[in-house]
């Protein structure tokens, strides 16, 4: 375990700007709730690095903890945290591979979570669908989807179901700065605009779409697109999360009041390699990693700022980090101690027919070995 | 001869390639300054340029159609996919553009691209990205489907695709870019179309391609070994053209055969392959033939349990005694 809590490094960073602590949605926050959006990001860092140390560590067998890819949210937590903390009962999430932080803070249960990344049973996906595949209808949350791009017409579609049963709702629907070259995507701008759909196309930009920035990827400005197919749209930093909220409400009150699409990109940085298996050593230095987390960090920028407001003191702030901690670890021995699904389990969860078969009203084989 | 990594022989032929005709372009997501995902383009932006080498955003519908369109002119685009399962995302291009227009032009317009990238299951990396298409590619006439097993293969098929001049769809194998093998060092071509009898034997005939080859020669071994029982083991090495004489040729020496693919069963490749077995040497055989396949589902996360899911060794050796019993 690393001895310094990166939620109380060194350097302080600048408090968030003010104006937006004042906005109407920030301003209405109680002590306690700006407590818990606090909490939040700090769980989730704690989550990413007790997986990143379970990824790279061996279980008692001498196996690996966790296979395939491990995409990590360090960095950008003011986003998915700022974000969710803005759902009613009628909004939606939808995004890609990079979909830990997001679980999180819609309150999946961290240790469903983490036996998802080790495969177990207990996994929010009963250990199929993995680090890149987490999913909680119940609370609205709709992936964790691996193919760059697949979850935007699908967000355009939660945002079609929400208009078409009435719902004062809408979907957010995250994707990375790479994924925006997509044909799909520019699909479904085209469908949210045409069909004045209540969708927000949140673009976290980090700068980067594995090693190729976003200046050797994309021509012109990303969020401007939006203007190609006559939809609202803005740019916000995604390090403060009073300037998330306040950006994203603004937007989310006119898509639930009058159905109408937007694209918000909001600026953030990843800390981490692509996935953990990216040397991280051929597009960008370490200064400018480390620049970004000494200015900018967004979990060091709220607590400057809750501490400046009297909600929080540096000594509450280490219990909060504690307690992230811990809950990290017990969620890594949740995940060591369950069991793995058994090779009759790989059949199951295919067909809703095949998992009720008394109520089967198709015939024929199903399954061909 | 030199001992390669499979992704060394894959590099060696994109390089020698480069070199030998201008026309020659390698393009692809992060295949230039980050070296490639896998690392199988490395050095080569270096040693050929930003023209020859190409870094693309994450557009395979655009820049699949831009190398089908760009082989239309006579550039001999070898394009890859990060992953062979990102091909969904060109599917149109691939398959109504590429295979179609030279048939629609009445044979007025050639299609000389190579697409290449992985194809396998056995990384834990999910549904999303552990397709194995080539029975998918194949069922369309105008395209060429290869799925080399070995380095020496990979290197000398590859080479033969880039001079092709039809669509030619390369599948590698993620879990083999690390595996060696003898490659000779002067310049060598392997045709498309041409199996390879990887074992002799005598008892039953394995029909594989791919990563089961390298399982069904350990299962073979095996099989001598504890068993007494010699397997003679064929590598397509090539889906479409196929090469069903040699197929055949082994099927009358042993008289039973079971194919062995890392593809789930419906309308697989060893589905075409089990027809035209049974078609053509039906008095040669003396037991049903015998398949096995990737279990039916979408692929597994977990990973103890992926490995049960996809075909090997052990699944193998089990298929083969079931077929001698
Ligand atoms: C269709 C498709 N192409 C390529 C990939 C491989 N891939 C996975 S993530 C990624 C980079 C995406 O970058 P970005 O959209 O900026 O998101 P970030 O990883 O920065 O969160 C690539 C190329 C994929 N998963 N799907
Ligand atoms: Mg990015």
């Amino acid at each position: 375990m690393s001895k310094k809590p990166s939620a109380t490094i060194e350097q302080k960073p600048t408090a968030s700007n003010t104006s937006h602590g004042q906005a109407p949605v920030n301003a209405a926050l109680t002590p306690a709730q700006k407590i818990e959006l606090f909490s939040q990001m700090v769980r989730i860092r704690r989550f990413e690095e007790r997986s990143h140390r379970a990824y790279t560590g061996k279980n008692a067998a001498g196996g690996a903890n966790i296979g395939g890819f491990l995409h990590l949210y360090n960095g950008q937590e003011a986003i998915a945290v700022g974000c969710c903390s803005l759902m009613g009962k009628h909004d939606h999430v939808i995004t890609a591979y990079r979909d830990h932080g997001h679980a999180i803070a819609v309150g999946m249960d961290t240790k469903a979570l983490m036996a998802e990344l080790y495969g177990k049973v207990t996994g929010c996906s009963k250990g199929k669908g993995g680090s890149m595949h987490f999913f909680s209808p119940e609370r609205n949350y709709w992936g964790g989807h691996g193919i760059v791009g697949g979850q935007i017409p699908l967000g355009v579609g939660l945002a079609y179901g929400v208009k078409y049963k009435g719902h004062k709702g809408s979907a957010m629907a995250f994707m990375g700065d790479g994924a925006v070259n997509q044909g799909a995507v520019h699909e479904a701008y085209n469908l949210a605009a045409l069909w004045n759909l209540p969708c927000i196309f949140v673009i976290e930009n980090n700068g980067y779409s594995m090693g190729t920035s976003q200046a050797r990827s994309s021509a012109g400005e990303l969020a401007k697109r939006a203007e190609g197919y006559g939809m609202a749209w803005g740019v916000c930093e995604g390090h403060d999360v009073y300037e998330v909220r306040a950006t994203m409400d603004k937007f989310l009150k006119i898509a639930r009041e009058e159905c109408k699409p937007a694209v918000v990109e909001i600026r953030t940085y990843r800390y981490r390699g692509h996935s953990v298996a990216d040397p991280d050593n051929t597009y960008r230095t370490k200064t400018e990693i480390e620049d970004y987390r000494r200015t900018k960090d967004p979990i060091q920028v709220f607590q400057t700022t809750l501490i400046a407001e009297g909600v929080l003191t540096a000594e509450s702030a280490e219990k909060i980090d504690e307690a992230a901690r811990a809950e990290a670890e017990a969620a890594a021995d949740f995940a060591d101690a369950s069991p793995y699904p058994t090779p009759d389990d790989i059949q199951k969860d295919v067909y809703w027919e095949s998992d009720n078969p008394d109520q089967r009203t198709s015939q024929g084989r199903l399954f061909f070995n | 001869m030199s001992q390669l990594t499979y992704r060394e022989a894959v590099r060696h032929a994109l390089a020698e390639e480069l070199t030998r005709d201008p026309n020659v372009v390698v393009m692809g997501e992060e295949v230039g300054q980050f070296q490639g995902a896998y690392k199988v383009t490395q050095g080569l932006l270096e040693k050929f340029g930003p023209k020859r080498v190409a870094d693309t955003p994450i557009s395979e519908a655009g820049f699949i159609g831009m190398g089908i369109g760009a082989s239309m002119l006579g550039v001999r685009p070898v394009m890859e996919l990060m992953f062979w399962s990102f091909y969904s995302v060109a599917f149109d291009q691939i398959l109504n553009n590429a295979a179609n227009v030279r048939y629609m032009s009445g044979g007025q317009i050639n299609c000389p691209i190579v697409i290449r990238g992985p194809a396998n299951g056995g990384t834990n990396v999910g549904a999303t990205h552990s397709h194995t298409p080539e029975n998918i590619l194949a069922a369309h006439p105008g395209v060429k489907v290869v799925v080399p097993a070995t380095p020496y293969d990979a290197k000398g098929l590859l080479k033969s695709a880039i001079r092709d001049n039809d669509p030619v769809f390369f599948l590698e194998n993620t879990v083999l870019y690390g595996e060696k093998g003898e490659v000779p060092d002067e310049e060598y071509l392997i045709p498309l179309g041409k199996a390879d009898v990887k074992r002799e034997g005598k008892d039953l005939t394995i029909v594989t391609y791919g990563r089961p080859v390298i399982q069904s020669l350990v299962a073979a071994e095996l099989l001598a070994k504890e068993h007494d029982i010699s397997v003679e083991v064929v590598d397509l090495r090539t889906i479409r053209p196929l090469d069903i004489d040699t197929v055949l040729a082994s099927v009358r020496k042993t008289h039973r055969v079971l194919v062995v693919e890392e593809q789930k069963p419906f309308c697989g490749v060893g589905a075409q392959l089990t027809y035209m077995i049974q078609s053509e040497a039906f008095d040669d055989l003396d037991a049903p033939i015998g398949r096995l396949c990737t279990i039916d589902a979408p692929a597994i996360y977990s990973p103890p349990v992926e490995a049960e899911q996809l075909p090997n060794p052990q699944r193998i050796l089990k298929a083969a005694l079931a077929l001698l019993d």
